[in-house]
């Protein structure tokens, strides 16, 4: 027994950059442990900010500068923080950075703040940032949590980016603002038009993809809920 | 030891100091970007009623700003329309600043009402349209917006609306050029004079170019559309006596 422990050790103190083990912490929340079609956290924000494509985008990428910032603070400090007060730190560290890129959309991106504040504050209640440093970063080293929270973020990024793409395309005829239905009608001659659906544009809309992604997705993976 | 009340209270202590320095900081540092990303927005909001929203959207930021320093005068009025220059404390007022959300909560009589003129460059005598600033609420939260009149004060030449949080896709869809354009051409006052407003009706894909006080609606929003009628017409009419006052000049 002794000489495995030693041998983990050995491994771990030259353990390649990318290694499986750490290549793993970044590809499993992307589908077999996804943190919103798996661990069914962060709904609140995948319904409300995935009408269309670019806040989306720009939600995807705040989440994911939050949660890789969030998980190195945490995991620097993780053994400095008393465990009393464990969430409270969380939750402050995780409001400043919050608050850091509310103020920097502020200033470089106005249309997108005007747009997004509202759902840009909630990140700090979004489940999956705090969850990944309660579950992980409180108990690794700094650089295999920044490789989780990163996995993690762009595990609710590519689903709530996917969910915007149809929820856009389906209810406002667009991607990324560019009109597809309008393209496509005129590209017939404009003899007919594409009607949009209304209802995917409300929060009905988004439980509808979410739900057709997460039937996708278990049955290609077999995954059942025990 | 990590346990003890001592060091629970120091590590808050320290943490706090640390994030709060953190933010106070970058406020500071990003507080001047802000301010000109707000103004750079007022200003497009202002011009976006007198421009196609394409040609606007073309204009890099510092054209902007140089197209409205040349093109647009403005001036704040009170209810019977008399200019003012000075507040209650002897400062100046700058129209660009009026804070309309704070005004709102004053009674109409009471409140300060920026006009915006769009003049020929060089020329600021020479108006091509009236610009008023609007306000109100919508379904959840505040609606705003500005409306620019031909110089004959009647006649709409173009709206611009915001909001805070309609819902995206039903009442959001106020800030879309083709909803705004429905009001272009509307008339603020009827045949004989008596002030009308324009409203906004109840459902969608109607046709109603032969009328001048009414709008196609927006299907599945009809609370934000009565929000918008509501803040026409109480700003119009505020901003009545003004009208009439430069129509007699």
């Amino acid at each position: 027994m002794s000489t495995e422990t030693a041998e983990v050790k050995e491994t771990k103190a030259s353990e390649a950059l990318f290694s499986k083990r750490r290549k793993k912490l970044i590809s499993d929340p992307l589908i077999d442990d996804n943190p919103i079609t798996i661990q069914v956290l962060g709904i609140c924000s995948a319904l409300a900010v995935t009408t269309q494509m670019q806040p989306t985008l720009v939600m995807a990428i705040s989440v994911i500068f939050v949660m890789v910032m969030a998980n190195l603070t945490i995991s620097l400090l993780r053994n400095t923080i008393p465990s009393r007060v464990r969430i409270i730190v969380q939750l402050a560290v995780v409001a400043s950075l919050v608050t850091l890129v509310n103020e920097i959309l502020k200033a470089f991106a106005y249309d997108m703040y005007k747009e997004l504040s509202v759902f840009v504050g909630l990140i700090i209640t979004n489940c999956i940032v705090m969850g990944r440093l309660e579950a992980f970063a409180l108990g690794n080293k700094p650089y295999d949590s920044v490789l989780d929270g990163f996995g993690s973020a762009l595990g609710y990024s590519w689903i709530i980016l996917a969910v915007a793409f149809f929820r856009e395309l389906l209810g406002s005829g667009s991607v990324f603002g560019v009109e597809i239905y309008d393209g496509i009608s005129s590209l017939f001659g404009g003899e007919f038009s594409l009607a949009t659906n209304g209802l995917m544009v409300s929060p009905v809309g988004a439980f509808i993809i979410l739900g057709l992604i997460i039937w996708v997705q278990r049955t290609k993976t077999g995954y059942v809920e025990h | 030891m990590q346990q003890s009340n001592g060091y629970i209270i120091t590590f808050s202590v320290i943490l706090t100091v640390v994030l709060g320095l953190l933010l106070s900081g970058t406020s500071q540092l990003l507080g001047p970007i802000q301010k000109k990303a707000v103004e750079l927005d007022t200003k497009k909001q202002i011009l976006g009623a007198v421009l196609e929203s394409s040609k606007l959207n073309a204009m890099k930021s510092e054209e902007i700003l140089e197209f409205y320093d040349n093109r647009i005068s403005s001036k704040v009025v009170d209810y019977e329309g008399n200019e003012i220059e000075k507040d209650d404390d002897g400062n100046e007022i700058v129209a660009e600043n009026v804070d309309v959300a704070k005004n709102y909560k004053l009674a109409p009589e009471k409140r300060k009402y920026p006009v915006f003129i769009f003049h020929q460059e060089g020329n600021e005598d020479d108006a091509e349209a009236i610009i008023v600033q609007l306000y109100g609420a919508g379904l959840w939260d505040e609606i705003w917006g500005f409306l620019a009149l031909d110089t004959d004060l009647n006649t709409i030449e173009g709206v611009t609306f915001g909001h805070k949080g309609e819902t995206p896709g039903l009442g959001a869809r106020i800030t879309e050029g083709s909803v705004q354009n429905r009001y272009q051409g509307k008339k603020i006052f009827d045949d004989s004079g008596e002030f009308q407003s324009v409203e906004m009706q109840k459902g969608e894909g109607k046709d109603y170019s032969g009328d001048d006080h009414k709008v196609d609606g927006l299907s599945g929003a009809t609370i934000t559309a009565n929000g918008v009628n509501a803040m026409l017409e109480n700003y119009l009419k505020a901003y009545k006596s003004y009208f009439e006052k430069r129509q007699k000049s």
